[in-house]
C-alpha cells in the first residue's frame, strides 16, 4: 500500500513566467471568490459581471474613472513596498496620508500665493514632509526604545484622522463651508492640471508614475538601496557588514511616509480641491495590498493599484445600479491580500507529491 | 479642580471603566494566548468587528443572547484557524496574515450587514443582557455599586482571567503552550504536536478577541454599527506587551486603561468647552501607545513568536 | 556483542531532497548495550537518517524495526516522534529541544504527564528525577529556568528527558560540539555507565578520537551510503579517515611564523556582557603570526570577536590595530585593514534573499570601488564578483543567484572573499569552520595561512583544538572571559590545553608567579 503526501520543497529561483503569473492568478481568483459569495447572496451574476467590468473599463469615463482611483494606491502602494522591503512594517499609510493632505492644504488653501510652477510644488513638497514627518515618530520609537512600530502606526492611523477632523472643525475650517467640517479650497494656482478634458484624471498619475520609477531604481540600483533590503533580508548581517541599521530604517521611514502623504497630497491638489475626513476610502490600508500583489516590486505596483482601482470603481457602479452594497470591494481587496499570500508559497516552494510506502 | 478628583469616589465612573475594560480584557486574554503559542494574531481587530457583528444578528434574528454569544466565539475560533492555517501549516507572514484576517472579517461583516439589511439607515436594535447585581454586593462601598451595574459579560471576562492564568500556570497544557512559544522543537521532540498546540492557541485566542466585539453589541450598546471596533483590537494588541503576557497583569492593565478613557469622558464634559473633543478621543491610542513604550524596554516577547516551525529545520 | 540480537535494526533507509540523496540503503542495527558510533562528515548524512529513525522524516524507502519487551523485532511507524518515543528511542539534538522559559523539571514533564491533565505532578516527577539522578550521576538543578543554566547543564536536562521516557536506544547527536574536553569526559563517563545497564547508545560524531574512546562499534557514513561497520577495537585514526572521506586525512602543513610589526594589541580590555563577557584581556598579535584562541564557545569569544569586528564598544583597556587605536564601528575597523569572518554564517554573515555579488560588496557600500553619486556599479560589481567566484572556486549559479541556495562551504568561501578584500593586515577568523566539510576546511586553513605568509596577522578563534595545533603559532586559552598568555604551539599539547579551558591553567599556561613559587 502506499500513501501520497504533499511535500514542500525549496525553489531555487522562481521564473520569470511564475513572477508574473502567481500574481496575477491570485488576484484572479480572488475576483472568482468574490462572485462565489455574491452568487450566495443571491445576486444576479449574469448582470454583475458585466456591470462590473464595464464600469472599471467600458469607457473613456470608466478608464480615466479607474486610473484616477489608482493614483493614490500607487503612491500608497510604493509607500508599503519601500518599507516592507526594509522589514519595517509600515501600517500607517491611511494616516500619513491625511497628514499629507493636511499639509498641502494648509500651504495651497491661500495661505501663499504664488505662481503655479511654484506652489505646485511646494504642496506636494509640504505633503510629503508631512507624512514622512508622521513616520518618523514610530521609526525612532523603534530605532531608540524598541517599540513594535505596527501597533504604532496603526493607532496613529487613529489619531491623525481625529487631528484632522479637529483642524477642519476648528482653525481650518473653510468660512464659507456654512459649518461643514471641510477645510477652504485648494487656489487654482495649487491644482494639479488635468489630463483629459472632462474627465478627473489629472497630473498626480504622472508623478505617481515618475514615483514608481523612482522607486524602483531607488530599491534596484543605489547603495541606500542594497542597505534597505540587506536590512530588510538580514538585520544582524547588515550590522555586522558595517550598515547602521537605525539610519537605515530612518532613511527607509521618510521616504514610506513621504510617498504616503504624497497620495494624499495629490487627491486633494488634483482631484478633491479641499479636504473633508471622508478623502480617503482605505487607500493606505489598501495599499498593502497593492504593495503585497505587486510582490514588494516598485513598477509592478503600478499594474496592482490598478487592479485594485478598477474593483473598486467597478464595484461602485455596479452597486449603483444593482443592490449591492460596495463593500463588496473591500471584500475582493481582502480576498486578494489572502490570495498573494497563499500564492508566494508558489514562488519559495515546490510542492511534490510523494509516493510512499505506508 | 475638585470637581475633577470627585470623579475618582463616584460609582458610575468605575461602572463605565470596568465597561470600558471588560471587551479590552477579551482581547488582551485572547491575543496574549496566541502570543503565548508564539503566533502574532493581528486579525485580533477584524475579529473583535465579527464577533460584534455575528453575536449581534443572530440575536436580532430571534437568537438567545447566550446563543449570540456562542455564534460569535465560534466565528472567532475559525478566523482564528484560518489565520492558523496560513502561519502555522504554511508558515507564511503572520504579520501580513493577520492584516489580511482584519481586511476579510471586516468587509465580510459589513458585507453581510448590507446584505442582511439592504437599505436600513438604522439597525435593529436587541435586548442585550441585563445587569446581574447580586444583593451581596452592595455592601461594598463604590465598588459594589460598580459591579452591581454590569452583565454576566463582564463576570464571564474575569472568570476567563482566572482559568486563562490557571491553565496557563497550573496544568500541562498551559506547560506546553509556553514551551511551543519558547521553542517548538522542545515540544516536538517530547511528542506533542506543534501545529496543535498553535492552532488550538489560536481558535481559543481568536474565540475570546470575538467575545471581546459580541461584548460591545450584546452588552454594552444594543445594535451594530459600521467603525463600531474603531481600533479596539489594536489596543489590545499594546496592553498584550504592556501585560508582559500575563492574564493578571492583562486584567490590570484593561481595568487601568478602561479607568483612563472613563475619566477622560468625564474630564470632556468639564473642560469640554475649552478643548475640542478630539484631543480626548486621541487619548486612548495615544495612552496605548505610551503603555507599549513604558514596556518595550523591559518587553520579554516570547522567543519563538512570529517564528514559523516547520518539522525537521532547525 | 556482534551475536546479542538487536534491539534496533534499519533496513536500506533512501531519503532524497530534490536532487540530494541524503541516505541510501542504509543498514543499521543496534543491540542492548552497545555503544553505537555513527560517523561522517558533515552532510554525510548521519543528522537525517536520525531525524528518520525519530519521525521527523519520512523515508522514501527502508524500514526501521524495534524490539518488543518480549524482544520480538516489531515495525515502526515513520513520521511520528510520537511513535519514535512510545517505542524508547530518545534523541538529544546537536541544539537542544529545551524551552528555556521553563524549568529542567518543566521540560522534563512536558512529554510524561497527560496534556489535558488538571495539575502539574511535580513533586512526583522531582522524586523520580532524583532517583535517575543518583543512578546515573547526571547532576543537575531541576528548578532553574533553563536560560539561566550551562550547556553541559543542558545537555544532562537533555539526557534525563530521554531516560524519563524509559527510552531504550538514546541517540547523542554530535554531543561534544559544545563541551569542554574535561565535560566531554564526564559525559563518556555517563554514556558507559547507561550502556552498562543495558542503553543501547547510537552516538553520531565527526571527531575521531572520541569515537575510538567511547564506541564499541563505529559504523561510517559517507555521501549518504554506509561505507564501513567495524568494531573500534583494532580500528585507528588513519583507517577511519580514509572511510569518511575517501581518502587519507590531509593535515595542514604548519608554517613558520614569520614575525613582522604588531598588528594588533589589546591592552586590558574589558567588553561585552554576561557569558560572552571579556575581562582585562592582553594580548600582541603580530604580522605574519597565527595566534589561536582555544576556548568553549560562551566564555568571551563573541566579546572578544565583537570587539575586533567593530560591533562591540569597550569599557575599559586600549585596542590598537598597526600602531593606531582601533575604530569604533564595523566600517571603520574595516578601513583600518580588519579582515571578518562571524562565527555564524547564516545569522550575521549574509542576507539569503540578496545575491551572491550582492553579498560580496556588502561591507563596502559606500566605496568608490562599488558606487558612484549613490548609483551602484553594476557593471564593475559583476565583474568583481565573478573574479572572486573564480578566485575562491565558490560553486554557484552565477554572481546574480541569491547567495541562500550556495552550500555552507561555499557561502564560507565567498565571505572568506570578502574578508580578505583590498589584503587586510589583521584577519578575525571567528570558526572559520565550523559545520564544512573537509575539501571547504581545507580551503579556508590554506588562505589563512597563505594570508599569514603574506604579512597579515590571523586571530584564529576556534573550538576545534586539532585545527589550532595544526595552524596557529601560539596559543591563547579564554576562560570565563580571562584570556591567557599566548604560547608557542610547540610547547602545548591537548592536555595542557584541555585544562586551561576547564579554568585550570598549568604547565605552560600556569601564572608565572606560580611557577616561581
Amino acid at each position: 500500500m502506499t500513501t501520497l503526501r504533499l511535500r514542500m520543497e525549496p525553489r531555487p529561483s522562481p521564473s520569470a513566467l511564475l513572477m508574473l503569473g502567481v500574481p496575477v492568478l491570485s488576484a484572479l481568483a480572488a475576483l472568482l471568490l468574490a462572485l462565489v459569495i455574491l452568487t450566495v447572496t443571491g445576486a444576479p451574476l449574469g448582470q454583475a459581471v458585466p456591470l462590473l467590468v464595464s464600469g472599471a473599463a467600458g469607457s473613456l469615463f470608466a478608464v480615466t474613472e479607474t486610473l484616477t482611483r489608482a493614483t493614490p494606491l500607487i503612491f500608497t502602494g510604493l509607500a508599503a513596498a519601500v518599507a516592507f522591503r526594509a522589514r519595517l512594517w509600515n501600517i500607517g499609510g491611511e494616516g500619513q496620508l491625511y497628514a499629507g493632505a493636511l499639509a498641502a492644504v494648509a500651504v495651497g488653501g491661500g495661505a501663499i500665493s504664488a505662481p503655479p510652477y511654484l506652489l505646485v510644488p511646494l504642496v506636494m513638497l509640504a505633503g510629503a514632509a508631512a507624512g514622512a514627518l508622521l513616520l518618523l515618530g514610530p521609526v525612532l520609537l523603534k530605532t531608540r526604545l524598541a517599540v513594535d512600530e505596527v501597533v504604532t502606526t496603526l493607532l496613529l492611523n487613529f489619531v491623525m484622522l481625529l487631528f484632522v477632523q479637529m483642524m477642519l472643525e476648528g482653525p481650518m475650517q473653510d468660512p464659507m463651508g456654512m459649518g461643514w467640517p471641510q477645510s477652504a479650497p485648494m487656489v487654482d494656482e495649487a491644482a494639479l492640471p488635468k489630463l483629459v478634458a472632462q474627465m478627473r484624471l489629472h497630473a498626480g498619475l504622472i508623478l505617481a508614475l515618475a514615483a514608481a520609477a523612482l522607486v524602483h531604481v531607488l530599491i534596484r540600483r543605489t547603495a541606500l538601496g542594497l542597505e534597505m533590503r540587506a536590512v530588510g533580508g538580514n538585520a544582524a548581517a547588515a550590522r555586522f557588514a558595517g550598515i547602521s541599521v537605525p539610519g537605515t530604517l530612518i532613511i527607509t521611514g521618510l521616504f514610506s511616509g513621504a510617498l504616503a502623504g504624497l497620495a494624499g497630497a495629490s487627491e486633494v491638489a488634483g482631484l478633491k480641491g479641499y479636504l473633508t475626513t471622508d478623502l480617503s476610502p482605505g487607500f493606505g490600508y489598501a495599499g498593502i495590498v497593492v504593495a503585497m500583489l505587486a510582490q514588494l516590486n516598485a513598477l509592478a505596483v503600478v499594474p496592482a493599484a490598478i487592479f485594485i482601482a478598477a474593483v473598486f470603481v467597478g464595484a461602485d457602479s455596479m452597486s449603483r445600479t444593482l443592490a449591492i452594497s460596495n463593500y463588496f470591494a473591500d471584500l475582493v481587496v481582502a480576498l486578494a491580500l489572502m490570495c498573494t499570500l497563499a500564492g508566494s508559497l508558489f514562488l519559495r516552494y515546490r510542492l511534490r507529491l510523494m509516493r510512499t510506502p505506508a | 479642580m475638585m470637581e475633577a478628583l470627585e470623579i475618582i469616589g463616584q460609582a458610575s465612573f468605575w461602572a463605565a471603566a470596568i465597561r470600558i475594560a471588560a471587551p479590552l480584557i477579551f482581547g488582551v486574554l485572547g491575543a496574549l494566548i496566541c502570543e503565548r503559542a508564539g503566533v502574532l494574531n493581528l486579525g485580533i481587530e477584524g475579529i473583535f468587528v465579527a464577533g460584534a457583528m455575528t453575536g449581534w444578528l443572530t440575536v436580532s434574528m430571534g437568537g438567545d443572547l447566550w446563543l449570540g454569544v456562542a455564534v460569535a466565539a465560534l466565528v472567532g475560533a475559525a478566523l482564528g484557524l484560518l489565520h492558523g492555517v496560513f502561519t502555522v501549516i504554511l508558515g507564511l507572514s503572520q504579520h501580513v496574515t493577520g492584516l489580511s484576517i482584519t481586511l476579510l472579517a471586516t468587509s465580510t461583516a459589513y458585507f453581510g450587514y448590507r446584505v442582511a439589511f439592504p437599505s436600513v439607515t438604522t439597525p435593529p436594535v436587541i435586548e442585550p443582557f441585563a445587569p446581574l447585581n447580586p444583593a451581596w454586593l452592595s455592601a461594598i462601598p463604590i465598588l459594589g455599586p460598580a459591579l452591581g451595574q454590569q452583565t454576566a459579560l463582564v463576570w464571564l471576562a474575569f472568570l476567563c482571567v482566572a482559568v486563562t492564568a490557571f491553565v496557563l500556570s497550573r496544568t500541562p497544557l498551559g506547560l506546553a503552550l509556553r514551551a511551543v512559544g519558547d521553542n517548538p522543537a522542545a515540544v516536538e521532540a517530547q511528542g506533542l504536536s506543534v501545529t496543535g498546540l498553535r492552532m488550538g492557541a489560536l481558535a481559543a485566542g481568536s474565540a475570546l478577541m470575538a467575545l471581546g466585539g459580541a461584548f460591545l453589541t450584546l452588552s454594552a450598546f444594543n445594535s451594530f454599527f459600521f467603525g463600531m471596533i474603531n481600533g479596539r483590537g489594536w489596543v489590545c494588541i499594546a496592553l498584550t506587551v504592556f501585560a508582559s503576557w500575563q492574564p493578571g497583569k492583562a486584567l490590570l492593565g484593561a481595568l487601568l486603561f478602561g479607568a483612563f478613557d472613563a475619566y477622560q469622558v468625564r474630564l470632556q464634559t468639564l473642560a469640554g468647552s475649552v478643548v475640542p473633543t478630539q484631543i480626548f478621543l486621541m487619548l486612548p491610542y495615544l495612552l496605548s501607545i505610551l503603555a507599549l513604550v513604558l514596556a518595550a524596554r523591559r518587553a520579554d516577547y516570547p522567543r519563538a513568536l512570529m517564528k514559523p516551525y516547520i518539522k525537521g529545520e532547525r | 556483542m556482534a551475536l546479542a540480537p538487536p534491539l534496533l535494526r534499519l533496513r536500506g533507509i533512501g531519503m532524497r531532497f530534490g536532487d540530494l540523496i541524503a541516505n541510501d540503503g542504509i543498514d543499521l542495527d543496534v543491540a542492548a548495550g552497545e555503544i553505537v558510533a555513527l560517523l561522517g562528515e558533515n552532510g554525510a548524512g548521519k543528522t537525517t537518517l536520525m531525524n528518520i529513525l525519530f519521525g521527523h522524516y519520512v523515508a522514501d524507502a527502508g524500514e526501521i524495526a524495534i524490539a518488543d519487551e518480549a524482544g520480538r523485532l516489531a515495525p515502526l511507524t515513520q513520521g511520528s516522534p510520537q511513535a519514535a518515543l512510545a517505542a524508547g528511542i530518545g534523541m538529544v539534538h546537536q541544539h537542544f529541544a529545551l524551552a528555556h522559559n521553563l524549568s529542567g523539571l518543566e521540560n522534563i514533564m512536558l512529554g510524561t504527564v497527560p496534556l489535558f491533565g488538571l495539575r502539574l505532578p511535580r513533586r512526583e516527577v522531582r522524586a523520580r528525577l532524583k532517583q535517575l539522578i543518583a543512578e546515573t550521576g547526571l547532576a543537575v538543578d531541576l528548578d532553574t529556568p533553563v536560560r539561566a543554566l550551562s550547556v553541559g547543564e543542558r545537555q544532562r536536562i537533555e539526557i534525563l528527558k530521554a531516560l524519563s521516557r524509559r527510552a531504550r536506544v538514546l541517540v547523542l547527536d554530535e554531543p561534544t560540539a559544545v563541551l569542554a574536553p574535561l565535560d566531554a569526559e564526564h559525559l563518556f563517563g555517563a554514556i558507559r555507565t547507561l550502556a552498562a545497564r543495558g542503553l543501547a547508545v547510537i552516538f553520531i560524531s565527526h571527531k575521531l578520537s572520541e569515537v575510538l574512546a567511547l564506541a564499541h562499534r563505529i559504523v561510517v557514513l559517507r555521501h549518504g551510503r554506509k561505507v564501513a561497520d567495524l568494531p573500534a577495537e583494532g580500528a585507528d585514526r588513519e583507517t577511519l579517515a580514509r572511510h569518511m572521506i575517501g581518502h587519507a586525512l590531509e593535515r595542514p602543513e604548519p608554517t613558520a611564523p614569520r614575525a613582522g610589526p604588531p598588528v594588533l594589541e589589546l591592552q586590558g580590555v574589558t567588553c561585552g556582557t554576561g557569558r560572552d563577557r571579556l575581562r582585562d584581556a592582553t594580548l600582541t598579535l603580530r604580522g605574519g603570526e597565527i595566534v589561536g584562541i582555544a576556548g568553549v564557545s560562551g566564555n568571551g569569544q563573541r566579546g572578544l570577536a565583537g570587539i575586533l569586528s567593530g560591533l562591540e564598544r569597550r569599557e575599559s583597556g586600549r585596542v590598537l590595530i598597526c600602531g593606531e587605536p582601533a575604530g569604533a564601528t564595523a566600517r571603520q575597523m574595516v578601513a583600518r585593514g580588519v579582515g571578518r569572518l562571524t562565527e555564524d554564517r547564516h545569522h550575521d554573515g549574509i542576507a539569503g534573499d540578496l545575491t551572491v555579488a550582492e553579498n560580496l560588496i556588502l561591507e563596502r557600500t559606500r566605496s568608490p570601488q562599488v558606487q558612484r553619486h549613490g548609483l551602484l556599479r553594476r557593471r564593475a560589481i559583476r565583474a568583481e564578483a565573478e573574479a572572486a567566484i573564480r578566485a575562491f572556486d565558490v560553486r554557484c549559479p552565477g554572481p546574480d543567484a541569491p547567495i541562500r541556495l550556495l552550500s555552507g562551504g561555499n557561502i564560507q568561501k565567498l565571505l572568506l572573499a570578502r574578508a580578505l578584500h583590498g589584503h587586510p593586515r589583521l584577519i578575525l577568523a571567528n570558526q572559520p569552520t565550523r559545520g564544512l566539510d573537509i575539501g571547504a576546511t581545507g580551503e579556508v586553513h590554506r588562505r589563512l595561512q597563505e594570508a599569514a605568509a603574506g604579512g597579515a596577522g590571523v586571530l584564529l578563534i576556534s573550538e576545534d583544538l586539532d585545527e589550532l595545533l595544526a595552524l596557529a603559532h601560539r596559543i591563547a586559552v579564554l576562560h570565563a572571559g580571562h584570556l591567557t598568555p599566548a604560547i608557542e604551539t610547540a610547547r602545548l599539547d591537548v592536555q595542557t590545553i584541555g585544562l586551561a579551558m576547564a579554568g585550570h591553567a598549568a604547565g605552560a599556561f600556569a601564572p608565572i608567579e606560580a611557577a616561581a613559587s
